[in-house]
């Protein structure tokens, strides 16, 4: 059994509204196994930002997580002090967004950004002018040297997803959170960014958190899949064994949705007919049985947990117990 | 409207707001009824009294009723906000929004002339119009609105600049909308919130500079009162008494707070992002 | 089946740099090209689909199309009249002909303003007054499959989703030939996605309007429409039938954007992929010979010098390269 860089157990995160309290997501388990990429997928509602912004500790003020875990290399860090919370996020724990001007500060030059964020490393400037040089290379700028010189808005789209990249490996984390890092981009330049990240991680060994709704991407560059709805992970296993032999009626509803695993020309496209459940006032039951055409007597009444449905492969139906 | 002072109601702050303001326009409306004395009726007999059960606010150095004297002065100081700000507000927005809309020779050729008007100092621009016309009420309204033209047309000319821009104008124009319609109908409603705010918050300005241009025998003649002359009368004897000036302030203050408090209130309601509706 | 829409070598020019600009910093050319050598036609009832990254040209097209662009060359005829000719009153009659699904479905809509004012609009717009209009917003709103309710909300209130529904609803009110709908999908949850194709090809059949959507999506491509083109650098490298461009690619860029559509199968490796080298050149710095040769994974010396000839395929495959792809 490989160690995990990330264990979440039971975690809640509730939100409080006008309307009452909104429980984002609810007793969600995940491990990324060192070294590996764990894709999170789910449509908006799912409770993929919240996830991601309670494992950086970035909730908003109105957000309490009242119970779980999230052990990051042996340490809860919903336990750790602000202080040791900044030690960590920047080394061992990284993140890129969907916006990569999120994270680049628009009036600094790359090269100043770049050996900035060094600032914890004693070596010379010339040095850490020298790495941020051979990390721009690793991620495929070209010219380098002088791209240093260079603001942000003077790059382009995919070069600017490009740099984020080189400043979230800088310092080699043991985990990188990746935020929907390929939605803004054209399709061609997607698929270039994937592949960048997908070597980058086989070389340094990292292990990846990946977030999107695109399931393309999603099977394309994960080896692990989590499918969250309304809050819940409600099937995770192998990329092969989900995309494969889907057992949650979710996630065989959302692939047969998806236009573009129809390959054929059709006038009438499967939907999922209904809506997202209200996360507030949460009726109990299964999360999924408004929307799905098999629910039985049970699933009004039990909420169904995650159970092991083949060796990587977990679901949480009643249908797949039974 | 009638949701609309419902709505405000449920905002504490909006809530004195209104109470405030429709104080100030009730007793000034009704001047005439509220005030126990004729408020330029001299009595030197009861000359700089402080306040008691026949004199409410005490009486001024040549014996009038305070009290009266404020209830009056709001009818002037009211007169003077509305119209300014009114007619200031009317005739920046239509420039603003055709210095925003509109060609760039036409934007330049507005904004030379704001900057114009801002470069005159209100006092000489008062000066002037004094030297002519000769002061009075309608002077002092002239004066402030002119003056205050520019503040509005260069937020509304922003505000407008901004929404061209927004897609939803662009929808507009391509389903046929005429000019006069898309600016009507889809640009003054979304840049009518920070005006008013911005015009609710100039009311005790134009009120303080009513006051001013009073005081420099630009404005309103005695004995006609105003919070303006009130204060002015009341600085003068400081020494002998606090209370035309106490009398004097207190409206300045709650009208102040008043407006500022509505404006603020109508804001959030205005602009329907803020309005919590889950 | 007759034409409805027809563009002929059409030609969109933008200044960038103003004349003093362009004068101090000695750019000769102080133009770009956005749209440049575009033929298509689009007849009564067809889907034409337009494929391309950003900055291709993909969106000028369509504004130019809804005149609100002016062509620099070429022609635009609607029905037989020239677009680009038109005085402001053809214009207005001719933009109720036409109407915009928008990408960005919520900021489209006009934010003061009721979902159900915002549909009967164009009715106020064209001094429509012969109908209810209240009647009028709940027939639209279960047309394209809202709630009568929904006519009370302001656009901030609504899901991307009913907000395209919104957008969809105000397209189709004046009954329009022509609708343009810019990336249609954009933003939107897979499973909302196929409500809104779904939605899309029921009004084609049932109101026989056309529809022109602009795309860089191709997984939807397959399913709305009939044409397709795709656009690169402001041309079309390749335009057919839209079954023809799927099964057998003949332009590389194609290819490209085929094989970069990733798919829900983990079998189809990152690997198999043809990777595209670099990116998409700038507007202003148009390469010489086939402005694709600098990504181009085929492209040889001739390539790099030489503007490539258009080649046509079964009278309707028309293509602009050197060497097209044999696809057996």
């Amino acid at each position: 059994m490989s160690e995990n860089v990330l264990r979440i157990r039971d975690l809640s995160v509730n939100y409080q509204t006008d309307r009452g309290v909104l429980e984002a997501i609810r007793h969600v388990n995940l491990d990324i196994p060192k070294g590996s990429i764990v894709g999170v997928v789910g449509e908006s509602g799912c409770g993929k930002s919240t996830l991601i912004t309670s494992i950086i500790r970035q909730l908003d003020d109105n957000a309490d997580i009242p119970n779980g875990s999230i052990e990051f290399e042996k340490q809860d860090l919903l336990k750790l002090s602000l202080d040791k919370m900044r030690n960590i996020s920047g080394t061992k724990l990284s993140i890129i967004f969907q916006d990569p001007m999120s994270t680049l500060n628009p009036v600094l030059s790359i090269g100043r950004q770049m050996i900035d964020i060094q600032y914890r490393d004693k070596i010379s400037k010339k040095r850490k002018k020298q790495r941020s040089i051979d990390m721009l290379t690793k991620v495929g700028i070209p010219d380098p040297r002088n791209q240093l010189n260079q603001y942000p808005y003077e790059l382009s789209g995919g070069m600017q997803q490009r740099v984020s990249i080189a400043m979230a490996l800088q310092a080699g984390p043991s985990l990188l959170i990746a935020d929907e890092p390929t939605t803004a981009l054209d399709t061609t330049l997607e698929v270039q960014i994937l592949k960048l990240l997908k070597e980058l991680q086989e070389e340094m060994g990292c292990s990846i958190l990946f977030v999107s709704h695109h399931l393309g991407v999603i099977a394309e560059l994960c080896d692990h899949v989590v499918v969250m709805y309304a809050g819940e992970i409600v099937e995770q296993g192998s990329t092969y064994e989900i995309f494969n032999n889907p057992a949650h009626p979710y996630t065989v509803k959302l692939l047969e949705c998806d236009p573009a695993s129809i390959s054929k020309k059709q006038n009438l496209l499967p939907t999922i007919p209904g809506e997202i459940p209200d996360l507030i006032n949460l009726s109990g039951g299964c999360i999924f049985k408004n929307r799905c055409d098999q629910s039985i007597e049970r699933c009004d009444k039990v909420t169904p947990i995650l159970n092991k449905f083949d060796t990587h492969h977990f679901v949480s139906c009643h249908l797949i117990e039974s | 409207m009638k949701a609309l002072i419902k709505r405000i109601s449920s905002d504490p702050l909006g809530l004195l707001g209104l109470c405030l303001v429709t104080l100030m326009v009730v007793s000034a409306l009704g001047a005439s009824i509220f005030a126990p004395y004729d408020p330029i009726q001299l009595n030197i007999m009861d000359r700089l009294q402080g306040p008691s059960a026949n004199h409410l606010l005490g009486t001024d150095q040549l014996g009038r009723d305070l009290f009266s004297r404020v209830l009056f002065g709001g009818q002037v100081a009211l007169k003077v906000a509305f119209l300014t700000i009114g007619s200031a507000l009317i005739i920046g927005v239509v420039l603003g929004m055709i210095a925003g809309y509109g060609p760039t020779w036409l934007d330049n050729s507005i904004m030379l002339l704001f900057d114009t008007i801002r470069s005159v100092p209100t006092i000489m621009l008062a000066l002037a119009a004094v030297a002519m016309v000769g002061p009075s009420i309608t002077t002092v309204i002239f004066v402030i609105a002119v003056s205050s033209i520019p503040n509005y047309g260069r937020v509304v000319r922003t505000q407008t600049l901004t929404i061209k821009s927004k897609d939803f104008v662009k929808a507009e124009m391509l389903m046929g909308a005429s000019l006069l319609r898309i600016l009507s109908i889809h640009v003054l409603p979304n840049i009518l919130g920070p005006l008013l705010i911005l015009a609710s918050m100039d009311i005790p300005t134009v009120i303080a500079l009513e006051a001013g241009l009073s005081f420099l025998g630009m404005g309103v003649k005695p004995p006609t009162p105003s919070w303006g002359s009130i204060l002015n009368d009341g600085f003068a004897l400081i020494r002998n008494t606090p209370w035309p000036i106490i009398a004097g302030s207190i409206p300045l203050v709650l009208a102040t707070l008043g407006f500022t408090f509505l404006g603020e209130s109508l804001r959030d309601l205005l602009d329907p992002k803020l309005r919590k509706l889950l | 089946m007759s034409k409805l829409l027809s563009i002929k070598n059409l030609r969109v020019r933008f200044r960038i740099k103003s004349p003093l600009q362009a004068m101090l910093q000695k750019i000769d050319d102080p133009y770009i090209d956005a749209v440049r050598q575009v033929s298509l036609d689009i007849k009564q009832g067809e889907t034409f689909t337009l494929v391309g990254e950003s900055g291709s040209g993909k969106t000028t097209l369509a504004l130019a199309v809804a005149g609100l662009l002016n062509a620099t060359e070429g022609q635009i005829k609607f029905m037989n009249e020239d677009v680009t000719s038109m005085t402001s009153s053809q214009i207005m009659a001719y933009r109720k002909k036409i109407s915009f699904i928008w990408q960005n479905s919520i900021g489209s809509l006009s934010p003061r303003m009721s979902v159900g004012s915002l549909i009967t609009e164009g009715y106020k717009i064209h001094n429509l007054k012969d109908r209810d209009l209240k009647m009028e917003a709940d027939r639209l709103l279960k047309l394209v499959g809202l709630p009568a309710h929904i006519s009370g909300r302001y656009a901030h209130q609504l899901s991307g989703g009913q907000a395209r529904r919104v957008g969809v609803a105000r397209a189709i009110a004046l009954k329009p030939k022509l609708i343009i709908a810019d990336e249609p999908t954009a933003g939107l949850d897979v499973s909302v996605q196929g409500e809104i194709l779904n939605l899309l090809n029921k009004l084609k059949d049932d109101l026989g309007v056309s529809l022109f959507v602009i795309t860089h999506n191709l997984n939807i491509v397959r399913h709305i429409s009939d044409k397709t083109a795709v656009m690169y650098l402001g041309r079309f490298v390749e335009q057919g039938q839209t079954d023809d461009i799927f099964a057998k690619p003949k332009h590389p860029y194609t290819l490209a954007l085929l094989s970069a559509n990733l798919t829900p199968y983990p079998e189809a490796s990152l690997k198999n992929r043809i990777e595209l080298k670099g990116e998409v050149p700038s507007l202003m710095d148009r390469p010489n010979g086939c402005e694709f040769h600098t990504r181009c994974p085929f492209s040889s010396e001739h390539c790099d010098n030489e503007f490539p000839p258009m080649h046509v395929f079964d009278g309707e495959q028309i293509l602009t390269c050197h060497y097209p792809l044999n696809q057996n």
